[in-house]
């Protein structure tokens, strides 16, 4: 597809959005603050930017996740790529996985604030956690479905298993890594918010807890737009990595 | 005798733990620098047969012995090759074609005389930093024989290794290989598995003729021609009319 249509397309996709939120606004007869419109959101998001906040609640809650999603997935594929090699270790780790993975970081959050305080702490914390189990197992299959006939090959030449491993695995299994950095970004940008809205006193959450505490609806909206196409530009920008990624490794 | 296959029996058990018999009571032997291919219909083992010589997958009864000792394991001393090639998709040609120098007690440069020898020997001379992904299906297969080649394996083991391949590059390959094998000094022991009459005919010096349910050897046909081997001359026909006439008498029953 041309680029052309390609942004026709995606400017289609917003006015829709957007004649749909006015739709609602116009038809739906509810007081202003309940369903603020597109007009004053926008107006919301320029007082923000020409006061300079915009930058500075972006940039700590762009700050927060980048520490906290790097910090995990680092350990995460560390710890995977060795569960996902020493599989009889995997077969004892992973019915304690599979039993926090799906408990919310947000349940865990009192303690973090009781552990690490508040502030950065419990936003970075939480981000982690909802990096960390989707990036550990991600890793762990990734490992463990290297192509049998890679594996083949490699005994065919002798290699020894640690060059297996650095030679034949991890660059088999690189795509799949990529896929996995990929669904852990979308997983923890959900949580950014959360762990924000307690004891920050700056950040997307806490623009979104400001705005809630002064009533101001058009400001919480414009914190949920700014969410919305940061989390969209990430997301998109993986989907890129992932596509040339797999495009490189494919056809061998 | 070099390769020694004894009693080999290959026994598959279904999803229903039924068993089935891959291979039965296999025995053959073959002689050190031979070249053997083997024909049959789909079914009939062939592929497990060479998965068991190149020490991939165990037999159920019977053994293997290369050189008098036991196949127990995969070595590079011989090497399979594939119809799909089984490349590293993340290595250039070069480094592809490296791979089972790597471990070798081998200098820079020793690796790197090898390896451009073998570039040019299979004629990959300017590809040597393409990614597998953007050369030709023919080109991939050079690299996966220079790859076995460069570790001077004692024999090869080829699964329809040119299957894939279109007619006219299928028959550059096969001369290629000819070369490739003739150069070597001491000579390489072949077990080619190929679904092409013709092909079997130009490579082999025997023929093995299998049968399938169970998998066995049905026929051994000697080739014999004189060298160097031309196609459809009048002795090349008439081993390949009773190549052709034993594979229908094998897909009748």
């Amino acid at each position: 597809m041309s680029y052309l249509k390609r942004f026709l397309s995606f400017s289609a996709s917003i006015l829709i959005l957007v004649v749909v939120w006015q739709a609602v606004v116009t038809f739906g007869q509810q007081p202003e603050f309940l369903m603020p419109s597109p007009g004053r959101v926008a107006i919301a998001l320029w007082e923000l930017f020409t006061d300079g906040w915009l930058f500075g609640h972006v940039w700590v809650s762009f700050v927060r996740f980048i520490i906290g999603y790097i910090a995990a997935c680092a350990l995460a594929m560390f710890l995977g790529v060795i569960f996902g090699w020493f599989s009889t270790l995997w077969r004892i780790v992973e019915p304690i996985v599979l039993l926090l993975k799906p408990i919310s970081p947000i349940a865990w959050l009192p303690f973090i604030m009781l552990w690490f305080g508040i502030g950065d702490a419990p936003a970075i914390f939480t981000i982690a956690m909802a990096s960390f189990f989707p990036m550990l197992l991600a890793t762990v299959l990734a490992i463990n479905s290297v192509s049998t006939s890679y594996m083949n090959v490699a005994a065919n030449f002798g290699l020894t298993r640690f060059q297996i491993l650095y030679k034949i695995v991890l660059p088999a299994s690189f795509p799949k890594l990529v896929q996995g950095l990929h669904s852990a970004l979308t997983a923890a940008w959900i949580f950014l918010v959360a762990g924000e809205l307690m004891g920050t006193s700056e950040g997307l959450g806490f623009l979104i807890n400001d705005a809630r505490q002064n009533l101001r609806s058009d400001l919480i909206m414009a914190g949920i737009v700014l969410i919305g196409t940061i989390g969209y530009v990430f997301d998109r920008f993986l989907t890129l990595v992932e596509k040339y990624v797999s495009k490189k490794w494919g056809g061998g | 005798m070099y390769i020694q296959i004894e009693n080999l029996t290959k026994v598959f058990y279904e999803a229903n733990k039924k068993p089935f018999v891959v291979l039965s009571d296999i025995n053959l032997t073959i002689k050190k620098s031979e070249f053997i291919c083997i024909i049959g219909p789909s079914g009939c083992g062939k592929t497990a047969l060479l998965n068991i010589l190149g020490g991939f997958v165990p037999p159920t009864n019977g053994r293997v012995l290369i050189d008098g000792e036991e196949v127990k394991k995969p070595s590079s001393r011989y090497v399979s090759i594939f119809q799909d090639y089984k490349l590293l998709p993340w290595r250039t040609v070069r480094k592809n074609i490296e791979l089972g120098l790597e471990n070798k007690k081998l200098s820079r440069a020793q690796i790197n005389e090898i390896v451009d020898a073998q570039i040019h020997a299979v004629g990959l001379s300017g590809f040597e930093n393409y990614m597998p992904a953007t050369i030709s299906g023919g080109m991939k297969q050079r690299v996966s024989i220079a790859r076995a080649l460069a570790v001077e394996p004692d024999i090869l083991f080829m699964d329809e290794p040119f299957g894939a391949l279109d007619s006219v590059t299928k028959e550059t390959m096969q001369l290629n290989l000819k070369q490739l094998l003739s150069s070597k000094p001491g000579g390489t022991t072949v077990i080619f598995i190929t679904h092409d009459v013709d092909e079997a005919v130009f490579l082999a010096d025997r023929i093995l003729v299998m049968s399938a349910k169970p998998g066995k050897i049905n026929n051994i046909i000697e080739v014999d021609l004189p060298q160097p081997t031309m196609k459809y001359t009048r002795s090349f026909n008439a081993v390949r009319d009773n190549v052709i006439k034993e594979m229908a008498a094998v897909s009748h029953k």
